[in-house]
């Protein structure tokens, strides 16, 4: 082989690295914003979803904890005092007059206060938060079971999700868009563990924990865990709420499937 | 004019899950930083001790500036530019755990490194399965990889032929030595499936269907930290392997793992 051609091809594989790692570094950057890069690593989503659903059965449960394990500083994330007019004033009452309302796609929309709720089937769990930040903390909650209230409303043929709308804001627009709201999907709404909690480590729950009632979905991240449920809502499909993605942080970027 | 015999020395399913893999480490590292810079502190446990973080790195207020700090194990290390508080010229020093270079992707975005992440983490997966299963069916394990009760019996010896930075010629350049052999096989069958099994630790879901993932890491939180350590361990064999391929024959190296022809100088004395 000639000099010549050794140096070429030097230069050639040279340049290859050059323009690989430029590609890399700032075109990672930029392909994170186009729609077709965020349309293929969304199917990694899919593919996650579809594993996890058929490694769970119904009645495969999250880890339960003991007493001793439960953590002495949970962290209270996202919104930790809604300055909602109407919720502001319930608080002040203790949540006395509050009711929670079930509607949509159901046979008998309810309107249910704490203390029915409180006489209605409930769990109790110790169990493991983990934020999609990265941290868990674990606490003991306890609550009326999600199938009881679904029993009791009896939900329509066509029903397929159920929509959490929640008093706390965490947008900046000022407006109804800036509220949480949260979605699962059947199985997870009649999962045992899935419950409305109202206790928390033995205590009411704390305004800052989500007071009056905050979702339980053991199997998912924290974010799914919707605090402040003002309205429970069956639908057929999440398009036409919202952002369309069925969450506050669904809506901004993130999975709507939160088992991983 | 000789220049050495020329021999195949990888297989082109080497060669593709190598180069495969090589991006998607890459990829799995720096959206893994962005992830973590979400939380950027390690624990140990199932649940995340705020108050006594095995290692943490923030930003703290000393007089009227910021610095950057990491602590480990409750020692605090000032890392301003690098850990806890970076940035860059436009934008200005910025609270962070690892600086904007490194993350994917640089602006913060835990929505896209998470979307990143575990895409590419399929990718991994595939990739990983088909050499693995490769490896064992075609022999390559057995033959290339797992060492002789002979080599490992010399290792001293090539620890120090590596140190003086001699390398093999001749018949013995044809096979991986010992160090090599155990280098690749701790990542292979060690570093990254704990990577994986750490991963699948972290996930919710996962530990509902198997509750062994927490057992075997000692809880979630240790998982984590585990699969930082892990990816940390992976990152210098990355640094060492670099280094190798460049003394020992950068040319020759590359054009091995690209078109899988290797020439072997002669073993000195002979010609």
């Amino acid at each position: 082989m000639s000099e010549e051609k050794r140096l070429d091809r030097r230069g050639f594989l040279a340049r290859g690295f050059a323009a690989a790692s430029t590609v890399l570094l700032g075109g990672c950057e930029e392909l994170s914003d186009r729609d077709w890069v965020k349309r293929v690593l969304e199917s990694g989503e899919t593919l996650t979803r579809v594993t996890q659903e058929a490694l769970l059965s119904p009645e495969t449960l999250a880890r339960e904890y003991s007493e001793a394990d439960l953590s002495p500083d949970f962290k209270a994330n996202g919104s930790t005092n809604p300055d909602d007019p109407a919720y502001v004033a319930h608080a002040k009452n203790g949540f006395a007059d509050w009711k929670l309302s079930v509607g949509g796609l159901v046979e008998t929309p309810l309107e249910l206060s704490l203390a029915e709720l409180r006489a209605m089937p409930s769990r109790t769990q110790i169990t493991r938060h983990d934020c999609v930040e990265g941290w868990s903390c674990i606490g003991k909650w306890k609550g009326v079971r999600l199938s009881a209230l679904l029993d009791r409303a009896r939900l329509k043929a066509g029903a397929r999700y159920l929509v959490f709308h929640c008093a706390d804001a965490l947008g900046s627009t000022g407006t109804e868009a800036d509220k949480y709201y949260e979605s699962i999907g059947l199985a997870d709404a009649f999962h045992e563990q899935t419950i409305l909690a109202y206790e928390m480590n033995g205590e009411t729950l704390p305004i800052p924990h989500g007071a009056p009632l905050r979702l339980r979905v053991e199997r998912q991240l924290g974010y799914k865990m919707a605090k402040y449920v003002m309205r429970i809502e069956a639908v057929d499909s999440l398009a036409g709420i919202r952002g369309g993605r069925g969450g506050f942080w669904e809506d901004l970027g993130y999975e709507w499937y939160a088992g991983i | 004019m000789h220049k050495g015999e020329v021999i195949y020395r990888h297989s082109a399913t080497v060669r593709i899950t190598h180069w495969v893999n090589a991006l998607v480490l890459l990829v799995l590292l720096m959206s893994g930083l962005q992830i973590f810079n979400a939380h950027p502190a390690l624990y140990l446990g199932e649940d995340s001790d705020f108050r006594n973080p095995v290692m943490a790195m923030g930003a703290v207020e000393e007089g009227e500036t910021m610095k950057g700090v990491t602590t480990i194990f409750g020692y605090a290390i000032p890392t301003t530019g690098v850990f806890g508080l970076s940035g860059d010229a436009d934008s200005g020093y910025d609270s962070r755990g690892f600086p904007w270079w490194s993350t994917l992707p640089g602006y913060r975005n835990l929505a896209m490194g998470r979307r990143w992440h575990f895409f590419f983490a399929w990718l991994f997966l595939m990739n990983g399965l088909a050499y693995l299963a490769w490896s064992f069916a075609s022999g390559h394990l057995r033959r290339d990889l797992a060492p002789s009760r002979k080599e490992l019996g010399h290792i001293g010896a090539s620890i120090r032929e590596h140190a003086r930075l001699k390398f093999p010629k001749g018949e013995e350049a044809k096979r991986y030595n010992v160090l090599q052999k155990l280098a690749y096989l701790a990542v292979a069958l060690l570093l990254l499936p704990l990577m994986l099994l750490t991963g699948l630790a972290m996930s919710p879901g996962m530990d509902a269907a198997f509750p062994v993932l927490l057992d075997m890491f000692g809880g979630r939180q240790s998982a984590r930290t585990i699969h930082f350590v892990s990816a940390t361990a992976i990152v210098l064999f990355f640094v060492v392997h670099l280094v190798m391929v460049l003394i020992s024959g950068v040319w020759n190296n590359l054009r091995s793992m690209i078109t899988g022809r290797y020439v072997i100088e002669p073993a000195e004395g002979k010609s």
